[in-house]
């Protein structure tokens, strides 16, 4: 076990995971493989590791999250952690304590482990270098998501065996998405070919120059791809602002069966959800046999166990 | 009358096409809608059995015109103008295909509408309609219309009318959505807190007539403005109506700089000026106003040299109800559609433009920047046509009018060039004599 945890402590060599940009691709395999042992250990009936027993993990989330907010308490509990809670509904960040402060606060209470989405891109950065414990970067602003690049990854390397050759076509609100980031710089990592499919309001500045193939028809977008990953497109942006109607974003956005069929016939549709079916996908294609949604949840718990396991190895074990 | 189906020879012309830079004497042959041949060689093989002829007499015949800005009544002020009305004027004036403008109640910003349009104008009208549909929902400046499905329902090309888009933010990101769809945006550029409630040109006239003054600035910084938001989203733009030399300028610069830019003026504005307003009379009163001789010399300028693009006529009916106000509290907008091509002819009659270039602005210029296949003739191009006398004076008449509206600023002038014949794909709409 010893021997085993000091190989891997090579492998994974950095203290905190705040985003995908700076990991090299041996680094990215090396947590594809700790997640897919962790798919093992989650299938089973007995589902706990004792890898962080007597560790402390907090999920500090600043912006609402079910999803990710359960994924990693389950993935915490599965490996013995002791996981608490802080969401910003509740906390004393509300009364005014700035962000420092509350890093200050957390860093008295010794956790090991901090988890943390925030609203703006950088925050968990400047979080990270104010405590002492390992943070995760659970999302910030629209920066970074490592944790939805790798779930991502861990997903299509266990259908395509290889995520090397594949074309991946990324499609939607690109312009407001930290997921989309990760996973350009992720897949690029690994030797895919990336594409983004947007209407061209959807689509930051400087996107020609981000290692991708920009679209804004998605059939020719989806022509010959392996993979479509859809993105959620919020509310607050369908109605005038960015694109005119939910029924205009649909018709030449939504992936449907239709468009779909442009891509390759054993393409295979992803989606970090929540969903907006008839919004950016229809429900015939979102709950349909090419669709891997579901499975993306699963992979979530296995590649956040791996990645606090990762984080584990260092740990000061005295 | 030819029927559709009977070939139709148009001889003893002077055949006139702007698109082909053809002027030449000959005839126009004419089948199943279309135009089959057309010049000095176009009757060398004889007429086609069964051919009804039309002697010319030596008068122009040229493409029929595209008029970019018809304002109609229907739907929702059917006592001013309807379709069906509205194209009953454009026949008697050579327009043989009318660009509708969105500013209707309801307005025209919904898929459903722009079908309304197409379905009325193909039961009513006797000349050709496309419409254009609202840029931004309820012309509100404020959230994008639906680009695509109007585009797809048949809208030729998106405008606010005569309401500005302030929000810079607001028109960069419909300059870029728009872009998705190969979409022209037409804008009327205009700072409305510069504007102000100024309801004429600003200037000596405003002050001595006691009315409140619209400056240029109000215009050119607003076209300059968009300008830059072209450059920064490499949209397709259109000035709707420019009226200032300055504004010309900016248009300038930004076709040099390879940029996806016409422009457009009214007739009104390359033929009238400030001082028509004289006594308070209201039916000269438009936006942007109409400025002062220099400014309207210079924008003939304008138009001779290219930097203007497209002629419209601005047809804006109005009653009595909406004119008969004091000069401030009256409506803008003036007739056009039954003088456009008269007034146009005094450009050409005092030198200043050639009158291929004053074609071309109200024909293939406008054809070319809505992808419409009218407006030339070539070969297999729909039969639009006009034939007209150059040199024939006629009065504008109030009676004669067949507008539903009678507020022309033309009223009583005699105008010098006039519109014999006009065909629609092929069928003899108007005829003088008739």
């Amino acid at each position: 076990m010893t021997t085993h945890t000091a190989h891997r402590s090579t492998s994974f060599p950095h203290r905190h995971l705040l985003g995908i940009e700076g990991l090299q691709p041996p680094e990215i395999l090396h947590l594809l493989d700790l997640a897919d042992e962790a798919v093992e250990v989650s299938r089973q009936v007995e589902k706990q590791k004792a890898v962080l027993r007597g560790r402390t993990q907090i999920n500090l989330f600043f912006e609402a999250s079910t999803r990710t907010q359960a994924s990693f308490e389950i993935a915490g509990k599965r490996l013995g952690a002791d996981v608490m809670n802080m969401s910003v509904a509740t906390s004393s960040v509300k009364k005014g304590e700035t962000l420092i402060d509350t890093a200050a606060t957390l860093h008295a209470m010794r956790p090991d482990l901090l988890v943390v989405r925030h609203q703006s891109a950088g925050a968990v950065q400047l979080l990270a270098r104010k405590v002492g414990c390992s943070v995760v970067n659970a999302g910030d602003g629209q920066h970074e998501h490592p944790t939805q690049a790798l779930l991502d990854a861990l997903t299509i390397r266990r259908h395509k065996g290889d995520i090397g050759g594949l074309t991946v076509a990324i499609c939607g609100d690109i312009r407001h998405s930290r997921v989309a980031r990760s996973n350009i710089i992720l897949l690029n990592a690994l030797g895919a070919r990336v594409r983004v499919v947007a209407p061209s309001t959807l689509l930051p500045s400087g996107i020609h120059n981000m290692g991708v193939e920009v679209f804004t028809d998605m059939r020719k977008g989806l022509e010959g791809c392996d993979i479509v990953m859809m993105l959620r497109l919020q509310r607050e942006r369908m109605s005038g602002a960015f694109v005119p109607s939910v029924r205009e974003y649909f018709k030449y956005h939504g992936l449907d069966k239709e468009k779909l069929s442009f891509a390759k016939p054993d393409a295979l549709v992803m989606h970090p959800g929540p969903m907006n079916r008839g919004v950016e996908i229809a429900a015939e294609v979102a709950d349909g046999p090419q669709s891997l949604i579901k499975e993306q949840v699963e992979m979530g718990v296995a590649i956040r166990m791996a990645v606090l396991e990762a984080l584990a190895t260092h740990l000061p074990t005295k | 009358m030819a029927e559709k189906n009977n070939p139709l020879v148009l001889t003893n012309a002077r055949v006139i096409d702007p698109a082909l830079g053809l002027d030449e004497a000959g005839s126009v042959l004419v089948q199943d809608g279309k135009i089959v041949a057309v010049g000095a060689a176009a009757n060398n093989q004889g007429a086609p059995e069964g051919a009804v002829k039309m002697d010319c007499g030596g008068a122009i015949v040229a493409p029929g015109l595209i008029d970019m800005g018809v304002t109609v009544g229907e739907p929702g002020a059917e006592h001013r103008e309807t379709l069906e009305s509205a194209s009953q004027a454009a026949a008697a004036g050579g327009v043989t295909t009318m660009i509708t403008s969105p500013d209707c109640d309801p307005i025209i910003d919904d898929p459903a509408l722009v079908d309304f349009i197409l379905r009325r104008a193909r039961h009513t009208a006797i000349v050709n309609v496309h419409p254009m549909a609202a840029l931004t929902k309820a012309l509100e400046g404020r959230e994008m219309s639906e680009l695509g499905l109007l585009k797809e329902a048949g809208a030729v090309a998106f405008t606010n009318a005569t309401i500005p888009v302030s929000n810079s933010q607001v028109f960069a990101r419909i300059l870029t959505y728009a872009r998705d769809f190969d979409a022209l945006v037409v804008h009327q550029a205009k700072d409305k807190d510069l504007a102000g409630s100024g309801v004429m040109n600003s200037g000596l006239r405003a002050t001595w007539l006691g009315l409140g003054g619209v400056p240029r600035e109000a215009e050119f910084i607003a076209i300059e403005r968009d300008m830059r938001l072209v450059a920064m989203t490499k949209g397709k733009y259109h000035a709707r109506l420019i009226s200032c030399p300055q504004s010309a300028r900016a248009i300038q610069i930004a076709k040099n700089d390879g940029l996806n830019v016409t422009a457009g003026i009214s007739i009104n504005h390359l033929t009238l000026n400030e001082n028509d307003i004289a006594n308070y009379r209201t039916f000269h009163k438009m936006s942007p106003p109409l400025r002062t001789e220099d400014d309207r010399l210079e924008m003939v300028k304008a138009l001779a040299d290219g930097t203007i693009d497209i002629i419209m006529s601005d047809h804006n009916p109005q009653d009595v109800e909406t004119k008969r106000h004091p000069f401030a509290e009256s409506e803008d907008g003036a007739l056009g559609l039954e003088t456009m091509l008269g007034a146009g002819m005094r450009l050409v009659h005092s030198g200043d433009v050639p009158l291929m270039k004053l074609l071309a602005a109200m024909t293939c210029n406008p054809a070319d920047r809505l992808g419409l296949e009218a407006g030339r003739l070539s070969k297999g191009a729909p039969a639009d046509l006009i034939v007209f006398d150059p040199e024939r004076p006629w009065i504008v008449e109030k009676e004669k009018i067949r507008s539903r509206s009678k507020n022309t600023p033309f009223e009583d002038e005699t105008l010098q060039g006039r519109v014999l014949t006009t065909l629609v794909a092929g069928r003899i709409l108007y005829n003088i004599a008739a």
